[in-house]
């Protein structure tokens, strides 16, 4: 089944074309890996699909589960099953992880309808999510990534993935920041989450993550634009000629 | 931009249409003539039946008031006050003599039902069962002093209060039934020559609550007092005066709420706090005067002195304030720290959005030996609003180990606002230690996003940061007021939400 559908995206930021016309398709259940040097608008597209403001979709359309995602807010993407893991996730002073936990989910809950979990039922879920992914009690006490390692924000990307259970997961550079140990910690994670109803877009610029992570599917950006797609082997060859030959193509 | 911008939009249409208190009672009412002079405070005093002392008193602090002049080094600007175009009293015309509860006009029970104030004490009072897991009822419950305008309209648990020998009654109340307790304490840490408006407020005050927590007593209850303008061109002025014997403690809310109108409106009140040895008072503010509409017209001016003094060795004063209303508010409440090892705390929330303009902060003068003092400023600007937080810190010669910490920290929502620190340090000790920190910040676009991206809406978002912004602070409060003051806060600064 057709989880998203992005068809001939064109997008601005202040004046600037950064997207000329991408095209992607994700089903169900496929690992996709988005690779491209710096400035070939791989996190603009994470960003537009999440609907950050400050782009202007000039062209295209973006369906997710036959849904026109550009007329959805932002918190209504969410709560309909999109989930950006962030690149440099936020600190939110004051908030403790486990109070923005609850008011988040909560809020996707009511957005669909659903009830409100109540304290016991919602604690009892984090900490079964937070045992499953290695993650100590003490850090759901405290503000939302605030002194976390960068380590400890991943994490916290991927134990927010696990308890809103969301069907897409863009994955924006996850790589960033971490050294080899909390990266396959935090790809353990997320191989923990896949499964054949959520789809998992990764962004990366090295083809590292994905040893961890497996794809299914590789797509090459370069200008805007999707240049080549492949199977997992096109992300070693990549990491053996580079993307040099790709920007002629485009 | 974009998310940022937004929020500024919405901030900028909270206006009339968001203040829940701005109705107005019908009611009959009994008014001193227009304007100030001699014969004002004389009818002030003679309305209150009071004392050949206290009528003295009042005409010594207004003839002095009659040779002082506005202050002016607050960061406000406002119009110059008339204020001969003022009512310096108004009272509800009552029908009869109160005796009870059910004896007072019903046009102003329902006035603070609709404020949610519970003036009856019957759900209590009957003995309602304590539901499952819910602490001691004894814990819930809640003293209430209504000021209405001028004059004080009901304090309930007055009998209940009387048996663990507290005094809670209004001002005017106790000037005639403890003339020996006012006689020895007003005055006696705001004096009447101490500035413009405390003195204008020692010449013309209506009526204020008056506690007296005996040697030794910890007050039953949380005691508080709910203060409403109703009357047009009215000015308030009350007057509250608590006293905590040796070893006693007790904890005083009070809240303010008044009706939209066009014109400004004067408010100047004086608070003054005694501690004796070893007694602790804690004071909390929750002030929703109206701010003035999205023009900047109208509001309440607050201009309010507010001060304790930890008399006694060991003794501890604690300040809390929510503030999240009036057009411009002047206000530090402060603690002399005369004994020794006394203790004195400042947490403040202060909102301002609009046209409000916001110039308040503490002082702690440390005198004694070993004494201690605690600021935790939240300052939260949005809209066109300018936020100052002014504060002085002082070490007396003989003071020594005075030690204060300082964090004042300020949050500005969108580009319009300003956010202005003052903090004025003199130690004159070398043993004092003096910590002062400051930071001033934005809500990020990012942080914003971030959160919407988790299924938070705008408002809710901005909601989250900033109660988590306030944090240290509302923990201090009184828990039902911690939860009053958490909605509060988001009503002034989101507008509708959902």
């Amino acid at each position: 089944m057709v989880l998203l559908e992005v068809k001939d995206l064109q997008v601005r930021v202040e004046e600037r074309e950064i997207l000329h016309g991408l095209t992607l398709t994700v089903n169900e259940g496929e690992i996709h890996a988005i690779m491209g040097p710096n400035g070939s608008g791989k996190s603009t597209l994470s960003h537009v699909i999440a609907g950050k403001p400050g782009y202007e979709v000039t062209g295209g359309q973006i369906l997710f589960k036959g849904d026109d995602l550009l007329e959805m807010k932002p918190e209504e993407r969410a709560a309909k099953g999109v989930f950006l893991a962030f690149q440099y996730p936020v600190e939110i002073p004051g908030v403790t992880t486990m109070n923005f936990l609850r008011t988040a989910l909560n809020a996707q809950r009511k957005a669909r309808g659903e009830t409100e979990l109540m304290v016991p039922d919602f604690l009892k879920k984090v900490r079964e999510v937070s045992k499953s992914l290695n993650i100590p009690q003490d850090m759901l006490k405290r503000g939302v990534n605030v002194g976390f390692s960068g380590g400890e924000k991943k994490r916290n990307e991927v134990l927010q993935m696990a308890l809103f259970e969301p069907s897409l997961c863009i994955l924006d550079e996850m790589d960033s920041g971490l050294d080899i140990d909390a990266l396959r910690i935090a790809a353990d994670g997320v191989n923990a989450l896949h499964s054949p109803k959520r789809a998992m877009v990764v962004i990366t610029h090295y083809q590292r993550l994905l040893n961890y992570i497996v794809p299914d599917i590789v797509h090459v950006m370069s200008k805007g634009r999707v240049v080549k797609s492949g199977g997992k082997e096109l992300a070693l060859e990549l990491e053996a000629s580079g993307y040099a030959q790709f920007e002629d193509a485009a | 931009m974009p998310a940022v911008q937004e929020t500024v939009d919405r901030v900028k249409r909270i206006d009339v249409d968001q203040y829940r208190y701005g109705f107005e009672t019908l009611i009959e009412s009994d008014k001193a003539p227009k304007g100030l002079s001699e014969d004002t405070v004389k009818f002030i005093s003679a309305k209150k039946n009071e004392p050949a002392w206290m009528l003295q008193w009042r005409l010594e602090a207004y003839r002095r008031w009659l040779t002082m002049t506005e202050p002016t080094w607050a960061r406000v600007d406002y119009p110059k006050i008339d204020f001969q175009d003022l009512y310096y009293y108004s009272a509800p015309k009552p029908k009869k003599t109160i005796n009870s509860l059910d004896e007072i006009d019903p046009e102003i029970l329902k006035t603070y039902e609709k404020l949610g104030i519970p003036l009856r004490e019957v759900a209590m009072l009957e003995g309602v069962e304590p539901k499952p897991g819910e602490q001691d009822p004894n814990r819930r419950k809640i003293a209430v002093d209504a000021v209405f305008d001028s004059v004080s309209v009901a304090t309930t648990f007055q009998a209940e209060l009387k048996k663990a020998g507290v005094i809670f009654m209004p001002i005017s109340e106790a000037i005639r039934e403890h003339p020996e307790l006012v006689q020895k304490y007003l005055g006696s840490v705001v004096p009447t020559s101490d500035n413009f408006y405390a003195t204008l407020n020692s010449a013309v005050f209506s009526d204020g609550s008056f506690v007296y927590v005996p040697p030794g007593v910890r007050c039953p209850m949380e005691l508080s007092t709910y203060f409403r303008i109703n009357e047009r061109n009215t000015g308030q002025f009350e007057r509250t005066l608590i006293i905590a014997d040796k070893g006693s403690y007790v904890s005083y809310l009070e809240g303010c709420t008044a009706p939209q109108r066009d014109e400004n409106q004067l408010h100047a009140a004086v608070v003054e706090l005694v501690t004796h040895d070893d007694a602790e008072i804690k004071y909390s503010t929750v002030q929703n005067w109206y701010p003035g509409n999205s023009e900047g017209k109208g509001g309440i001016y607050n201009f309010v002195t507010k001060r304790g003094d930890c008399r006694g060795n060991n003794s501890k004063i604690s300040w809390t304030q929510v503030e999240t209303g009036s057009a411009i508010t002047w206000k530090y409440p402060s603690c002399i720290l005369r004994g020794d090892n006394s203790r004195g705390e400042f947490y403040s929330i202060a909102i301002s959005n609009g046209h409000q303009q916001v110039d308040s902060g503490t002082k702690m003068i440390h005198l004694g030996k070993n004494t201690s003092s605690r600021i935790i400023s939240k300052g939260i600007a949005a809209g066109k609003s300018q936020n100052t937080y002014r504060g002085l810190v002082t070490a007396h010669r003989k003071a020594t180990g005075a030690r204060n910490f300082t964090a004042c920290d300020s949050l500005l929502i969108g580009d319009k606002c300003g956010a202005h620190t003052v903090p004025y340090i003199e130690a004159k000790n070398s043993s004092a230690t003096f910590e002062h920190e400051a930071t001033t910040s934005k809500i990020s676009e990012d942080v914003l996003f971030y959160c919407i991206q988790r299924g938070l809406s705008q408002e809710e978002a901005v909601g989250l940061v900033v109660n988590g912004f306030v944090k240290d602070v509302l923990q201090q409060l009184p828990m039902e007021f911690a939860v009053e003051a958490q909605k509060l806060i988001s009503i002034s600064l989101e507008g509708s939400v959902g």
